[in-house]
């Protein structure tokens, strides 16, 4: 986690959430055993991975190109599975 | 000003009544008494302008009060034994998520066997639940307490049960003076003063907690709660001076020059004060003390309280099985652990499941107490009125 949490003086009253979308802060990475690995050439740019992401760890960028946010993936692997050009693998996280 | 002839849940209907609530979520089936019976009437005929919202369960109607709650809206329920245990998951989710909800509990014994009489093994499970607990013994307290449960709930945001002992206080009649509607309105504005609902703040409310925030998140409601012993003080000496009252954390009887005292909590004090007063007449120094306040308890005015009494008798009307005594014993003898000479504590259980704790029942406590007072050293727990 990169940001400085917040102490109990500075949280909202009440188990609050205040600021919408807040979620971005919550780095999960730490969750995951296997990490998705898009293979660009056999990639169809269908989209598949892009709409069953249930975390949208999965990034379009300006270029065509799919991507994952790895801060957001929790290593679910249901990208591996949507994916119909098997692009995806799962491949196990190293230790760390 | 009004007089009229009450039950203890009709004064707590009369009370709710005229704090103007906006919502009651009830269930209305055993162990429900008839404060919401009372309240559905009066939502019938007119005369309270509330949404009453008749649920499926306890545990719907908690959930249905912390919603509503959460909206802005002054809100009240009551229950009674099985019915606030049903409650309990719902009982912690509405402290820390701070809604001040105000709930009357009849204190009734928890099954098996079943049992519909009074005891305080309902109120005594959920004390660790976050909700501030104040303690009635008569309809006219019970009225008042309901009144100024509702002003110390919304100015620490923190839900407020008010227990009154099942049968002996909820369905007794009492004559009960109702100040006028403008003395009430006066001292609690109809408009809630917690309001959460607001075009201007955008919320989610009851988010998880990870490890990272969940003690934080928790923590703002043990805060609450011990900022609220100055609180409560100040709310009830306010109440006191507006309506003419004398209420306190602990009510004390006799116990300027006390050797030795009962402690005990509900409908109880009235035989004890009686026992105590005949007493007094034969020359020994005893004394009652009865605490009002059980969460906040009331620790360091106890110790003030205590201070030159050779031994209280703890009076319990619930049991811990296996706990090192009884739920009233251990915060007694928690709170008395830091006076540098502290009395001798003996522990008893008395009136389980709605048991008759009678005259002589009290004379034997006092006497067993004298002896604590005399030898210096109490027994292990005397289960009063138990047959072999």
């Amino acid at each position: 986690m990169s940001k400085k949490l917040k102490g109990w003086k500075e949280i909202p009253m009440g188990v609050m959430i205040t600021e919408p979308g807040n979620s971005v802060e919550f780095d999960v990475r730490s969750w995951r055993t296997y990490k998705p690995i898009i293979d660009q050439i056999k990639c169809t740019k269908c989209g598949m991975c892009w709409i069953y992401c249930p975390e949208a760890a999965i990034m379009i960028k300006e270029d065509g190109k799919y991507e994952v946010d790895l801060s957001f993936c929790k290593g679910c692997g249901i990208c591996e599975k949507t994916c119909a050009p098997k692009a995806i693998m799962m491949v196990k996280e190293e230790a760390v | 000003m009004k007089r009229l002839g009450l039950s203890g849940n009709y004064a707590v209907a009369y009370a709710v009544k005229m704090a103007d609530v906006d919502v009651i979520a009830a269930y209305p089936i055993t162990p429900q008494t008839t404060i919401v019976e009372k309240l559905a009437d009066f939502v019938a005929n007119g005369e309270l302008n509330a949404e009453y919202v008749n649920v499926e369960s306890e545990h719907s109607a908690m959930s249905a009060c912390v919603g509503a709650s959460l909206t802005g809206a002054r809100v009240f329920t009551a229950t009674s034994s099985q019915g606030l245990a049903y409650m309990h998951e719902v009982l912690f989710i509405a402290s820390v998520l701070r809604t001040p909800i105000v709930m009357a509990n009849v204190n009734r014994a928890l099954s098996a066997p079943l049992n519909i009489w009074n005891d305080h093994s309902d109120a005594m499970a959920e004390r660790d639940s976050g909700w501030i607990q104040l303690w009635a013994s008569s309809a006219q307290e019970a009225f008042d307490t309901t009144i100024e449960a509702f002003k110390i709930a919304e100015d620490i945001q923190l839900p407020v049960m008010v227990n009154i002992d099942g049968y002996i206080v909820s369905h007794t009649y009492e004559p009960v003076t109702l100040p006028d509607q403008e003395e009430i309105s006066g001292y609690i504005p109809s408009k809630p003063m917690t309001n959460r609902v607001s075009p201007r703040l955008a919320y989610s409310s009851g988010v998880v907690g990870p490890p990272e925030y969940y003690y934080e998140m928790k923590y703002q409601a043990v805060d609450a709660m011990e900022r609220s012993r100055q609180r409560i003080k100040e709310i009830e000496s306010d109440f006191n001076q507006r309506f003419g009252k004398d209420y306190k954390d602990i009510n004390t009887y006799h116990m300027d020059d006390a050797e030795y005292a009962l402690l005990i909590m509900g409908s109880m004090t009235g035989t004890a004060r009686v026992v105590a007063e005949s007493l007094r007449r034969k020359g020994e120094k005893v004394g009652v003390v009865s605490i009002r306040c059980f969460r906040p308890f009331p620790f360091e005015r106890l110790a003030e309280i205590f201070k030159g009494v050779r031994c209280v008798g703890v009076v319990d009307r619930a049991v811990m099985p296996g706990g090192p005594s009884n739920p009233l014993f251990v915060d007694v003898a928690s709170a008395l652990y830091g006076m540098a000479e502290r009395p001798v504590l003996q522990s008893f259980v008395a009136g389980l499941g709605g048991r008759d704790v009678p005259t002589d029942e009290f004379e034997l406590m006092f006497n067993k107490t004298k002896e604590g007072a005399r030898t210096g050293r109490a027994g292990p727990c005397v289960y009063v009125g138990l047959r072999e």
